[in-house]
């Protein structure tokens, strides 16, 4: 990414999120919350202690994950809407291995168990890359239906054939898997927090996806497929080929990331595990431009939101729905924002006016070219 | 149980089961024929069934009382005209990709929905709601009486809506209109057309239609709500669309065959066949999946400029 | 359509619009009167269209006047031009494929539009007034996808004078048609021109010394010129054109003796209909010829050229090159063959828009061993590559990280051309190779292809020009239906006869010397 590029998209999402925090302003004032105090619980709440800023990142984790898969397939020209059934399928696949092996030495039972995260989604996602490149099935529409499958399999089997024995002794009916064998944990990097070492784990897949999307000739491919198809095409790449693989990559992010959340946080299988992180990581994704480096800022960002949430809940009372609220108008913002970003006329101008109000920020380069 | 009486009860199950997903789709082809792919749907009939719900719920002991119902429909038609009107300032004013904008609407109407639900209502409540209303004589006709003149009013109007849709779009200035800027909106626009306003016209009819369908839901059929209630099918009437070839009436194919689907499924389960609950609950939306599968290839008559934002001064 | 009074006279008076990074017009002033024609001449991006859409009201100016019979006017879409009695024929037609004529029509005539009801049959009405009154012929009811190419430009015609135009703006209305259809438009264009004033906007200065009274030309956006054409020469105003003398390089030699290189045997495709676009098709490709391809567009091209890069399924036949046979191949093993190629669409079939200069420079051997290894990108390699190709191919771009998409028509197919003959190929297929794009570069492009023939590449040459096709051909080829009508040497096609065939009509004699209408001649007449 040049210069240019940076600053303007910088602030293009200054601009949106200031055009989101106004609207979802509106509706805190219909619902008779103060937005400034709302605001500033959220911002500033879940940073106000060591353990508040470790609970951020445990949640920018999965965020981080499933934002740098659909990075990959929105970067190739394919909407993965179905992280949130991707994460679930990843769980089911961790949890089943984790229990299947219990007796493993934790060398070789955290990765393989981590892998089969990784594989249930990529297979969930697969799916759809699948449908859309050979039956030209519409891969928004087909992984939402995905998502709505894979949450009635995820009931079913912790209902069913994955419920914890325990809970079926004391009856009191909790559907959950048994407790994971100790050797399939992640560690804690601060000791008495919930962080884990997924997080160093996040940090490395951000590393490698910026690597494989910009540095190998396989980057190349998928997003030559997805900036420009036919082109694509013509030149002898095929094209279906890397939207299979997109969406196989985009689902094997998802699914790691819910082999995380189990492995790392929740230690076994239950339900609600996703809590919506598959919809955020799409806010997340687009937040930080489909691009690692500003995802990972992104995922912080929005796990800093998802913890204020909860506390408005508690002290301000506003649901935590509200969430859902501001994902949903920050996605609308920043889409109506990158129309402008298309836009040479309106690049143009905003150029103008930064380089008059803020000159310090071309100042090592050759300035604008009107 | 006899067959016939199986099949009977199957039939009067699904009509009702069509209503929602039948009107939601009407309007999005109205969506999709102008050229705009509202993804959003779902989002607009889950506020739908919050405002149908919520004003009759609020003005149960208000002298409107008597009125509450019919305010309700108003109501969750005007609220989704309006989210219609958003997705356009998005898509049309902004030009913003139809796809990824359709999920951030749908994400802020079930959340919207959902968090002025427990604001102002919080926990689970019932409404009187619209009666079925029997057509007098009509519903005494033995087999079809029962299949077709004993529903809901909603449900009338849904079926009436499929020859209005159509007449609406090929027999009307406005649907000329509509078909034009979907197909080739530069063309249209060299006419004296004007591309943005009969989008923006089209998208608010869509979503005034898709806070119909979801008020259906809420106010009719389970006469409550929940955050839950709309539960995807507003992507199933989008995927109806496709199947439907933006044909009223294929649309209403793809909905009579998807809901005689549902009520099969549900009418299983009475009978006592043996089948995880699970599995049947998910048994829709395997369908669009497939149904989505066997539909491709009918782009020929469809609106082929759907997706895409028009720019008049966009240059060749 | 409330006319005021017939529109007699329409005068601009320093348009100037800006475009980012271009400015289209520049303080253009011009004027045209009824019973007079106006030939507006100019190369691909003087701005002609741009200043035709401006007085539509498609765009707005950024300064300058319009002004009807002395009064001025400001026109804020197309419907408020009509009503003023202007009316354009676009170059890409302006139809909705999937209504009919009348339905077409009736979207601009809004007194048929009451409450709830159209009156389709009105419209129809209107479209049969006037074709009888210009004799035009059109079916009101026919759906528009059904028709040809020629009748959907008389249904432009019609639908334009329906809606109570009597300024016509032509652009570039002769683009699509066969030789014979032009001269049959020119001609109904005489006849209507007494009633009517014409705006005819042309590159094709013969088209422009039969039709117009005045020509006025354009460069970069500014009017070099005005003048009377029956006092000027073709070969005058082509140098005031392009602004200095431009001659096309031709090809001189007289090749097809090489070895042949490519056959095609009975090939049968079918097309986005599921129609036989090709239906049989045979052809011959020998090493250093250029093979030319002369068709009106639609009759096979885009099949047999997609066919060709291994992009549409081969019912049928053989495509051998150098004894192998490509048919269903896949485009890699098609390209990994030898085969180059430069497709119809530059913008989107032959880079992609937002990938930098020299990414697209590699965009069929990024997986070379010259440029990654073990799938890593030699970022190095690459950047050396897009330098070298830059210099020796003349592509004018910022940097080589500049976004391909923003730069003009003939630098990205500078950029696409560099890259297909960077890579040695023994075949090159260019389609349309030279659409749109301004003399300079047209030049350049046509100098490098006949470069490459003298080399030994066998060139296949798809194109709908017949002056480059005549030019740059050995041998031309007549694709009509999805066949080879023709082929003949290029020493022996003439613009009459290939027109001939172009229209379907075999002709096993040369055909008479004088026999067909010509242009020349309809131009002398009218003088």
């Amino acid at each position: 990414m040049n210069k240019q590029k940076v600053i303007f998209g910088g602030t293009v999402i200054i601009a949106v999120s200031l055009v989101a925090a106004l609207l979802v302003a509106l509706v805190l004032l219909a619902i008779g919350a103060s937005p400034l105090a709302t605001y500033k619980t959220i911002l500033t709440g879940p940073l106000s202690d060591l353990f508040g800023v470790t609970e951020v990142l445990v949640r920018s984790v999965p965020l981080l994950l499933v934002g740098l898969g659909i990075a990959i397939s929105f970067r190739s020209g394919i909407l993965n809407i179905g992280a949130e059934g991707q994460i679930q399928m990843g769980v089911l696949a961790a949890t089943a291995t984790a229990l299947a092996l219990p007796h493993l030495s934790k060398g070789f039972l955290l990765p393989l168990v981590l892998l089969a995260g990784a594989l249930g989604g990529a297979i969930w996602g697969g799916i759809a890359g699948w449908l859309r490149a050979r039956l030209q099935v519409n891969e928004i529409l087909s992984t939402v239906m995905l998502n709505y499958i894979a949450a009635q399999i995820h009931t079913f089997l912790l209902r069913g054939p994955m419920l914890d024995p325990n809970e079926l002794e004391t009856g009191s009916g909790t559907p959950q898997s048994m407790r994971l064998p100790d050797a399939s944990f992640l560690d804690q990097i601060v000791p008495g927090t919930r962080l884990h070492t997924g997080l160093i784990l996040a940090l490395v897949a951000a590393l490698l996806v910026w690597v494989l999307l910009w540095k190998t000739t396989l980057g190349y491919r998928m997003r030559a497929a997805g900036a420009g198809a036919k082109a694509a095409r013509y030149a002898g790449i095929p094209v279906e080929r890397y939207l299979i693989i997109a969406m196989l990559l985009a689902g094997g992010f998802a699914g790691l990331a819910g082999a995380v959340e189990v492995t790392g946080v929740h230690h076994r299988a239950i339900e609600g595990i996703s809590s919506g992180y598959g919809f955020a990581g799409i806010v997340v994704a687009l937040f930080g431009m489909l691009h690692p480096g500003g995802i990972i800022p992104s995922s912080v960002f929005f796990g800093i939101l998802l913890i204020g949430a909860d506390m408005t809940q508690r002290s301000a009372r506003v649901p935590a729905n509200m969430v859902l609220v501001l994902q949903g108008v920050i996605i609308l913002a920043i889409v109506s924002g990158q129309s402008f970003l298309r836009n040479p006329y309106a690049q143009e101008r905003l150029m103008r006016w930064l380089a008059g109000l803020a000159p310090w920020l071309f100042k090592s380069k050759k300035g604008v070219q009107p | 149980m006899s067959p016939d009486v199986m099949i009977y009860n199957v039939l009067c199950l699904a009509v009702p089961f069509s209503v929602a997903i039948l009107i939601a789709a009407l309007g999005e082809n109205f969506n999709q024929r102008a050229g705009v792919f509202n993804l959003g749907c779902d989002g607009i009939m889950c506020m739908g069934a919050y405002v149908g719900f919520m004003l009759p719920y609020a003005l149960k002991s208000a002298a409107l009382a008597p009125y509450g119902n019919v305010l309700g429909l108003v109501g969750a038609m005007a609220v989704g005209a309006a989210f219609g009107l958003l997705f356009a300032l998005v898509t049309v004013t902004f030009r913003a990709s139809q796809g990824i904008a359709g999920i951030g609407l749908q994400m802020l109407g079930w959340g919207l929905s959902g968090t002025l639900f427990r604001h102002f209502v919080g926990g689970v409540t019932g409404v009187e709601g619209i009666q079925v209303w029997p057509i007098p004589y009509l519903s005494k006709i033995p087999f079809l009486g029962g299949v077709l003149f004993n529903h809901n009013p909603l449900a009338y109007v849904a079926f009436l809506l499929v020859p209005a849709s159509w007449f609406l779009l090929y027999k009307t200035p406005w649907g000329l209109k509509v078909r034009a800027v979907g197909t080739h909106p530069r063309a249209a626009d060299t006419m004296g057309i004007h591309v943005d306003r009969t989008r923006y016209q089209a998208l608010a009819l869509g979503g005034a239609m898709a806070g119909l369908a979801g008020a259906y839901l809420s106010l009719c059929q389970a006469k409550m709500f929940s955050d839950d209630l709309v539960a995807g099918r507003g992507f199933i009437a989008v995927a109806l669309v496709y199947f439907g070839r933006w044909s009223p009436l294929g649309i209403l194919g793809g909905a009579m065959l998807f809901s005689i689907a549902q009520s099969f499924q549900l009418s299983m389960q009475v009978w006592g066949i043996k089948f995880p609950y699970e599995f049947a609950v998910m048994l829709p939306y395997v369908l669009v999946i497939i149904v989505l599968a066997l539909a491709r290839k009918a782009r020929q008559l469809g609106p082929t400029d759907l997706g895409k934002p028009y720019n008049r001064e966009m240059r060749f | 359509m409330t006319s005021l009074e017939p529109i007699s006279e329409l005068k601009l008076e320093g348009i100037t619009k800006r475009f980012p990074g271009v400015l289209a017009c520049d303080g253009i002033t011009l004027d045209v009167r009824r019973g007079e024609v106006l030939a507006l001449v100019g190369e691909n991006g003087a701005g002609k269209t741009t200043l035709m859409n401006i007085i539509m009201g498609l765009y707005r100016p950024d300064s300058g006047t319009i002004s009807v019979n002395g009064e001025v006017v400001q026109f804020r879409a197309p419907g408020d031009a009509y009503a003023r009695g202007i009316g354009m024929v676009h170059q890409h037609f302006m139809l909705v494929p999937n209504m009919t004529v009348a339905e077409n029509l009736a979207m601009g005539l809004k007194d048929l539009h009451h409450f709830m009801r159209l009156d389709i049959k009105g419209a129809a009405k209107k479209i049969r007034e006037v074709s009888e009154r210009y004799e035009l012929p059109v079916n009101p009811d026919a759906y528009i996808w059904q028709l040809s190419v020629g009748e959907q430009q008389r249904v432009e015609l019609v639908k334009t004078l329906c809606l109570g135009a009597r300024l016509l703006i032509l652009d570039e209305p002769t683009s699509a048609l066969t030789p014979q259809e032009t001269d049959d438009l020119i001609e109904r264009l005489q006849r209507m021109a007494s009633e009517l004033a014409i705006i005819f906007i042309s590159h094709k200065l013969n088209e422009v010394k039969a039709l117009s009274d005045r020509v006025s030309i354009l460069r970069h956006g500014a009017v070099v010129f005005n003048g009377h054409t029956a006092n000027h020469e073709p070969s005058e105003l082509a140098a005031l054109m392009t602004g200095h003398e431009v001659t096309l390089p031709r090809n001189e030699g007289s090749g097809g003796q090489g070895t042949p290189l490519l056959s095609v045997r009975q090939l049968r495709v079918r097309g986005d209909r599921g129609n036989l676009a090709l239906d049989g098709l045979d052809l011959e490709l020998r090493a250093g010829e250029v093979l030319g391809v002369a068709g009106v567009s639609g009759n096979g091209q885009r099949e047999f050229a997609d066919a060709l890069a291994g992009l549409r399924p081969v019912e049928s036949g053989e495509i051998l090159f150098q004894g192998r046979n490509l048919a269903n191949n896949t485009p890699r093993q098609i390209i990994d063959s030898g085969m180059g190629y430069v497709p119809e669409d530059r913008q989107t079939e032959g880079i992609v828009p937002s990938f930098s200069v020299k990414d697209n420079l590699i965009l069929k051997d990024f997986a070379s061993k010259q440029f990654s290894r073990l799938s890593y990108l030699s970022r190095k390699e690459i950047d050396r590559n897009a330098e070298q190709l830059k210099e020796r191919f003349d592509i004018r771009c910022p940097s080589t990280s500049t976004a391909t998409g923003s730069l003009s028509g003939g630098n990205i197919q500078k950029v696409i051309l560099a890259r297909e003959i960077a890579r040695g190929p023994k075949a090159l297929v260019a389609v349309y190779p030279t659409r749109g794009i301004d003399m300079g570069a047209q030049e350049f492009i046509h100098s490098q292809l006949l470069e490459r023939r003298r080399e030994g590449i066998g060139i296949i040459l798809i194109s709908e020009e017949l002056e480059e096709v005549m030019n740059l051909s050995d041998r031309i080829a007549v694709i009509y239906k999805g066949r080879i009508l023709k082929v003949l040497p290029a020493v022996e096609a003439t613009r009459e006869r290939l027109g001939i065939l172009m229209a379907g009509l075999t002709d096993t004699d040369p055909p008479p010397a004088a026999g067909a209408p010509s242009i020349p001649a309809a131009g002398a007449a009218h003088e």
